[in-house]
């Protein structure tokens, strides 16, 4: 089975190269039989991956350990869903399901592709096919995750225990699908510079694409920060670590691509612009893959470190990098611009929007890379953390999100500011009103904790505006809006969640950085500490065991007013023997919208341990804001407009083709 | 407005935004930065009262004294020389005697480091890297600390 893996990633190789090279001579010299080639090879590729991905999770479920990358990262003992999971929680794996999802975009655009122009569809293909023979060619030289080991040792060495987790099951799938669905928008946008023409189908097919591949890296970073903030104990959210931020600025990017695509379709304007925004946001997908890949940084995340894949991952990315970019310098000029519009318009907006996001994106950039650089040049060693990006992202961010809320209220072409200003009155008192009750009403609020408790509600009232207004509520009677509602369309309620739920994640980071309390203390057992308001009282330690760890188990008790037992929470240590690791569980309460959240340190001599209590007001906003961001993307890839065969039959599908694909 | 000059206010306008953020994010770096340094690389460099920066090193034997209410001190060394730390809060949990840290924060008065995160890291065989490069730098580094 492992060597029937290996030669399926070898053929798949094989055919990526015919999927690059056949299809692009067929479309540069007209030849239907040669441009035709690329669809079956495209999803016969995309079997291959799966059939020899479906190969290395079964020597992990198996615990086959004659294989090097099972024998390092995993061990018989292990549940079985880290068993699976562990498939990918290593370098080779991970870039395995990274080619994986690459060759099922592949097969998509080839199954759902038929009313593209044949040469469009020649040139995509061809551009995913050059993509794809890089990581293939990356992993079979550099990173095999079939390379066997004799004689084959009787225990493995464990997956890293931070790692055994359900976060591992979730996370990375989620954002490779995000990142790497990317990949379909670089090779519309390679594929219309080669042809020098960007002409309907393109401006059509690239927002759905940009739509599915913003949803999941939405969700695959909402997962990721969620999974850190439980997972390492240190109580936050958001580090601006380098591996975070690798994820971050694709989004950011895919973020603007997203509005720059609307305008595209609509106005049929910024087509060059989104072409090279389509080009830059892959560009930082890839150029994440190699930060995270290749080991340059030191951070908790990177568990890979070996300079020769470092160097190969650096030339994939100067060639797909350099090369679209050269290939845009040359052809830009040729295409055609679209429509003109007035500054202040919805597209102006959308300009906007996009020039903000962007600057942060770039900011963000030069963030993560300016250590490596400094490092590079000199012998300093710097590291750019939390206050660089608190100065530079949060004063680019503010201004956008006060603007967040005129934008749907702009007529295309040329808007009205006065208009959308008296239209959103409703939304800016209730702003006002909630920054002066959290002024007011809660002690040891700040001023800026009320700008940004109002903020946030400006953004949630603004989306709520908006569907108001475009169902004309106020200005006809209520039944004929009720009907005016139910009928608008469905990417004007994605729009509005996306934009409310970006209220709901800053509302639970203002709630969170702002009035959250935190106490650090050495505890007896016995000993009840108050933390915001609520009673906690510390058990005791208690031991107890795991399939594969010890731990010690600190019991809490959450008091009510009356000094009874409301409820216990149990924060632990794991000691995981295999690896001589421990890990702290942190010991989580949720409480409405809020959470209670216990973390462990040592145990002194006098039998004491220190205890570190938050609690996080809001803080389940945070992601869950993220998931209404999600809901938006996902009501907007509904809508019937999106044209080309209608978009919810083709998510579908895609759905039944996955679980087809992948024998197991 | 005539056309032209309204299409030029916009673009000054946007390069006016790029400038200031360009302006803003350099004068960020140099400001928000913190440098890596070793006990021994102290001496050398001036640091400003207040001034962030990280320590690595390896914690010091013996020199780990836990205090009241989630106090602990303890020693970085690069094996020249060394320097007090205190921290309040849960130590990573890799963090012990003979092993690399970095922790990072400020110089109080006294002389004694102030730290406000420490990292150890998630991984037993894994060296932080700066503190690997910088005890290779000064000759001190076992192979065997890296397994």
């Amino acid at each position: 089975m492992v060597e029937l893996g290996h030669f399926a990633l070898v053929l798949a190789l094989a055919l990526a190269l015919v999927q690059t090279v056949v299809p692009l001579v067929g479309a540069r010299f007209g030849s239907q039989r040669m441009m035709a080639v690329a669809g079956p090879v495209a999803v016969t590729g995309f079997a291959l991956t799966a059939l020899s991905f479906a190969a290395l999770a079964t020597a992990y479920a198996q615990s086959d350990f004659s294989v090097v990358s099972v024998w390092e990262n995993s061990h018989s003992l292990q549940p079985l869903l880290y068993k699976i999971t562990g498939t990918w929680g290593n370098h080779e794996g991970s870039m395995l399901l990274w080619v994986l999802i690459l060759a099922f975009f592949s097969a998509l655009v080839a199954v759902f592709g038929n009313n593209l122009p044949d040469t469009l569809k020649a040139n995509v293909l061809a551009v995913q096919g050059a993509v794809g023979t890089a990581f293939l060619l990356f992993i079979l030289t550099t990173s095999n995750p079939f390379a066997r080991l004799s004689p084959a040792p009787i225990e493995g060495r464990a997956l890293n225990p931070v790692l055994q987790d359900f976060g591992l099951a979730v996370h990375p799938p989620l954002l490779y699908l995000g990142y790497v669905g990317f990949s379909v928008c670089f090779s519309f946008s390679v594929a219309a510079l080669i042809e020098g023409r960007i002409d309907a189908a393109w401006a059509r097919w690239v927002r759905p694409w940009t739509l599915v591949a913003w949803i999941f890296l939405t969700g695959g970073i909402a997962v990721g920060s969620y999974w850190a903030y439980y997972e390492l104990g240190w109580g936050g959210f958001w580090f601006w670590d380098p591996v975070e931020n690798a994820s971050f600025m694709p989004w950011l990017a895919g973020t603007a691509l997203l509005h720059s695509a609307i305008v595209m379709e609509k106005r049929s304007a910024l087509k060059i612009w989104t072409l090279l925004l389509a080009i830059l946001t892959f560009s930082l997908s890839l150029l994440g893959t190699f930060l995270v890949r290749s080991g340059v940084l030191t951070s908790v995340h990177a568990f890979a470190s070996d300079p020769t894949r470092g160097v190969f991952i650096l030339a994939i990315l100067v060639l797909f990098i350099g090369g679209s970019l050269a290939l845009f310098a040359v052809r830009a000029s040729a295409l055609t611009a679209g429509g003109l519009f007035q500054p202040i318009s919805r597209e102006g907006a959308l300009v906007l929007n996009n020039l903000f996001l962007t600057t942060a994106a770039a900011t963000v950039l030069i963030g993560t890379l300016y250590p490596l650089a400094v490092e590079a040049l000199s012998a300093d060693k710097i590291s750019v953390g939390a206050p660089f990006f608190n100065l530079t992202f949060t004063p680019l961010m503010v201004p956008l999100l006060v603007l967040v809320p005129f934008g749907p209220l702009l007529a295309w072409k040329r808007g009205d500011v006065l208009a959308a200003a008296q239209r959103l009155m409703t939304a800016f008192g209730a702003a006002l009103l909630a920054a002066l009750v959290t002024l007011v009403f809660i002690d040891g609020a700040s001023v800026l904790a009320a700008l940004g408790a109002g903020l946030a509600f400006w953004l949630i009232f603004g989306a709520l505006t908006d569907l108001a207004v475009k169902a004309g509520v106020g200005n006809v009677a209520l039944a004929v809006s009720a009907r005016r509602f139910a009928g608008l369309p469905r990417s004007m309620f994605g729009t509005a969640l996306a934009h409310l739920g970006l209220g709901l994640t800053l509302l639970g980071m203002v709630g969170t950085l702002c009035f959250g309390a935190e106490r650090i203390l050495s505890m007896h057992a016995g000993e009840t500490v108050e933390i915001a308001g609520r009673s906690v009282r510390f058990d005791g330690l208690y031991p107890a065991r795991g399939p594969n760890y010890t731990e010690e188990r600190g019991r809490f008790l959450l008091l009510g007013p009356d000094g009874a037992v409301k409820t216990e929470v149990t924060s632990s240590k794991r000691l995981f023997p295999v690896r001589q690791t421990t890990t702290t569980e942190a010991g989580i309460k949720t409480i409405g919208l809020s959470q209670l959240y216990i973390s462990l340190g040592d145990q002194a001599n006098d039998g004491s341990v220190v205890v570190r209590i938050w609690w996080k007001p809001l803080v389940i906003l945070i992601w869950g804001g993220g998931l209404v961001m999600m809901a938006g993307g996902a009501m907007s890839l509904m809508d019937r407009r999106l044209r080309v065969g209608a978009p919810a039959r083709r998510r579908s599908k895609a759905v039944a083709a996955t679980g087809a694909g992948i024998p197991s | 407005m005539t056309r032209k000059q309204k299409r030029l206010s916009v673009i000054l306008g946007g390069l006016a935004f790029l400038a200031a953020a360009t302006g803003l994010t350099f004068y960020a770096l140099g400001q928000k930065a913190s440098y890596f340094y070793m006990p021994a690389d102290l001496v050398a460099a001036t640091i400003q009262p207040g001034q962030r920066i990280r320590l690595g090193g390896l914690v010091e034997k013996g020199s780990i004294v836990r205090g009241q209410g989630g106090n602990v001190a303890f020693a970085v060394t690069d094996k020249e020389k060394s320097v007090k730390v205190t921290y309040t809060g849960i130590l990573p949990d890799l963090f012990r005697e003979e092993q690399g840290v970095i922790t990072e924060g400020t110089f109080g008065p006294d002389g004694v480091f102030v730290a406000d995160s420490v990292l150890a890291k998630h991984d037993e065989r894994y060296m932080p890297k700066e503190v690997a490069d910088g005890l290779k730098a000064k000759g001190v580094w076992v192979e065997s600390e890296s397994q």
